[in-house]
């Protein structure tokens, strides 16, 4: 299998993940400050998932969108598109202007993402729950073809609240599929309030663990800790789980760990504090 | 009416049909919720065995599997009792599959009121109410083994979502349409008997009724029009619109709700259009616990009440004259 995740991941690597990361965050709230509506919480808790993603493990080509033998991307967080659009421009999918569309009338940047009209996008996800399922179909693709391509999903932690995943989890198990990594947005916060005063999540790794998946925790801001997590060289037959620890809002102080902020937009004034901040 | 029809079990039909085509298109999978048996699909699973995908019984991750191995170029059948699959995966019918337009085989089992001792739970009348608020599928009701082989051959060759609604009803085999030839063209209803007065629009286990009232009623020497409406997504105006304008009275039959289903298709377009008498035949809402033949007959979806709603109509016409 060829793979793209290094080893020993180069400080070019990491340091390229970063700037790109940098540059997502700073774009997708000058999107949804533009608009006056997304997701900012939840798109800076997996800003650095996508970023390690799109410029340190995944193979693809951006002019080739439908290549067969790419590795998949599911965002089941169908919701934090301005992480979403942000890495795919950033990987050259379609061109950084079409960002300025974002939910304006007739754009292709849906609030959440089309793939009929937008290259890059795996599925139509937005209802969670959705985007494991298809994951989980899109590895047996592989598996009943022989192909080397790896599937990832990334849903977020309080959408693990949504039955179909733990459906997903069985089959995904049962078939062994080695190919298949869910990457789980562990922010701690849904909507509303944080996850544990709503249907607690925890223990999610042994849940994981006995639904039959290899588990393993990571710094969901570090591309470090990431690129380790999300290697596919250390695969064991079974699916593999990464928990990613992150935090809602991350990189500018006031929005941190905020469930306001799962959908909060910025004033002027807090757009240009959070600027200062993202430098 | 003939004394003694052959009866066909359209079950047979579509898994001879998925197996040979398997045989030719490698892509073709099947996906299942632990129903092989119930689709039909054991000799499908001994030849393929490597191509079948029994997620268990789990509805929402086995369509979400479906687009799946459609985006790894594969073309799923996702098989299952058509109450389940539709009711507990309208989501991700929505979402996975016309949404996202995936090329996805949906093919409900045991429709309608095959289950009619089990209770409303196990019926799937709703099913074409729902599917006909999303036009991306194309939405096909088999009224014969012929029609469910031809839906199959279609729906394999075909790039994009298609809901099959299939039946464990025994039905005769229609034959041929009434000009001698056998058409089977998605979107196109099948003209089986020709006729002036009045048009009745039936699909699926309900057509062979409609013959044998159409019979029945030629022997009054009323001339009614029968169309094998196969076809609900997307429908076919032109075959509507004619019968409004040409006979001026129509009869719609179908096993399922009368809300949203063909009759509710039809209504729609006659009322805008053509304004003529109509008469639906279908259920109404939840049905009690009873055996097919029974629910039938208690909705009127017999030679007998299909008969009593074209008088009815018929008198409604003249009426109106």
């Amino acid at each position: 299998m060829t793979l793209t995740a290094q080893k020993a991941p180069t400080e070019g690597v990491i340091s390229h993940i970063r700037g790109r990361a940098l540059w997502m965050r700073r774009t997708a709230l000058q999107m949804v400050h533009r608009k006056g509506l997304g997701h900012i919480g939840g798109d800076f808790s997996a800003t650095d998932i996508l970023a390690t993603l799109y410029f340190g493990v995944l193979r693809y080509d951006p002019q080739r969108p439908d290549w067969d033998g790419r590795d998949r991307f599911v965002m089941s967080k169908g919701h934090a598109t301005g992480a979403l659009y942000t890495a795919l421009a950033a990987a050259g999918f379609f061109p950084e202007d079409m960002l300025q569309t974002y939910m304006q009338p007739e754009s292709k940047l849906n609030g959440h993402p089309n793939r009929n009209y937008l290259p890059g996008v795996e599925a139509n996800t937005g209802p969670l729950g959705h985007g494991f399922p298809i994951a989980v179909g899109i590895a047996i693709a592989a598996k009943l073809s022989d192909a080397s391509f790896n599937t990832y999903v990334l849903t977020g932690d309080g959408e693990q609240q949504e039955g179909s995943n733990w459906e997903a989890a069985m089959v995904a198990a049962h078939h062994k599929l080695d190919n298949l990594t869910l990457i789980i947005d562990r922010n701690h916060l849904q909507q509303g309030t944080r996850t544990s005063e709503t249907t607690a999540l925890d223990p999610l790794d042994e849940k994981y663990r006995a639904f039959g998946w290899d588990v393993v925790d990571a710094d969901g801001h570090d591309p470090v800790s990431l690129l380790d997590a999300l290697d596919p060289s250390t695969r064991d037959g079974r699916p593999r789980c990464v928990i990613a620890h992150t935090i809602k809002g991350k990189g500018v102080s006031f929005m941190e760990d905020k469930a306001k902020w799962h959908h909060g937009v910025p004033s002027d004034d807090e757009y240009a504090i959070a600027m200062q901040e993202l430098a | 009416m003939p004394a003694a029809q052959e009866l066909f079990d359209c079950r047979k039909a579509w898994a001879t049909t998925l197996e040979s085509l398997a045989e030719e298109d490698t892509r073709i999978v099947a996906v299942v919720n632990d129903s092989v048996g119930s689709s039909n699909l054991g000799g499908f699973q001994a030849r393929f065995p490597d191509r079948i995908v029994n997620v268990g019984i789990a509805e929402q991750v086995m369509v979400g599997v479906g687009a799946g191995l459609a985006n790894g170029g594969r073309v799923p059948f996702v098989s299952a009792a058509s109450c389940f699959l539709t009711g507990r995966a309208l989501e991700q019918i929505k979402a996975d599959v016309a949404y996202s337009n995936y090329n996805v085989k949906l093919v409900g089992q045991s429709s309608g009121v095959a289950y009619g001792e089990l209770g409303a739970t196990h019926h799937s009348i709703e099913d074409l109410t729902w599917l006909r608020a999303m036009p991306q599928i194309t939405t096909i009701v088999p009224a014969d083994p012929w029609e469910t082989e031809e839906a199959v051959r279609w729906a394999a060759a075909h790039d994009g979502p298609v809901y099959l609604r299939l039946s464990r009803m025994k039905v005769p085999d229609l034959g041929p349409d009434a000009d001698g030839a056998r058409r089977f063209t998605p979107g196109r209803a099948r003209t089986m008997r020709h006729g002036d007065e009045a048009t009745i629009l039936a699909s699926g286990t309900t057509v062979h009724l409609a013959l044998n009232a159409a019979d029945e009623l030629a022997a009054e020497g009323i001339d009614v029009r029968v169309l094998s409406f196969h076809t609900l997504n997307p429908i076919d105006v032109d075959a509507v619109l004619a019968a409004a304008e040409e006979t001026k009275a129509i009869i719609t039959v179908e096993e399922g709700l009368k809300s949203g289903g063909l009759g509710g298709a039809v209504a729609e377009l006659v009322t805008a259009n053509t304004p003529v008498p109509l008469e639906r035949i279908g259920f109404d809402g939840f049905q009690t616990t009873g055996d097919a033949e029974t629910l039938f007959a208690k909705a009127g979806l017999s030679a007998d009440g299909i008969k009593s709603a074209t008088h009815r109509v018929l008198g409604r016409k003249s009426k109106d004259r």
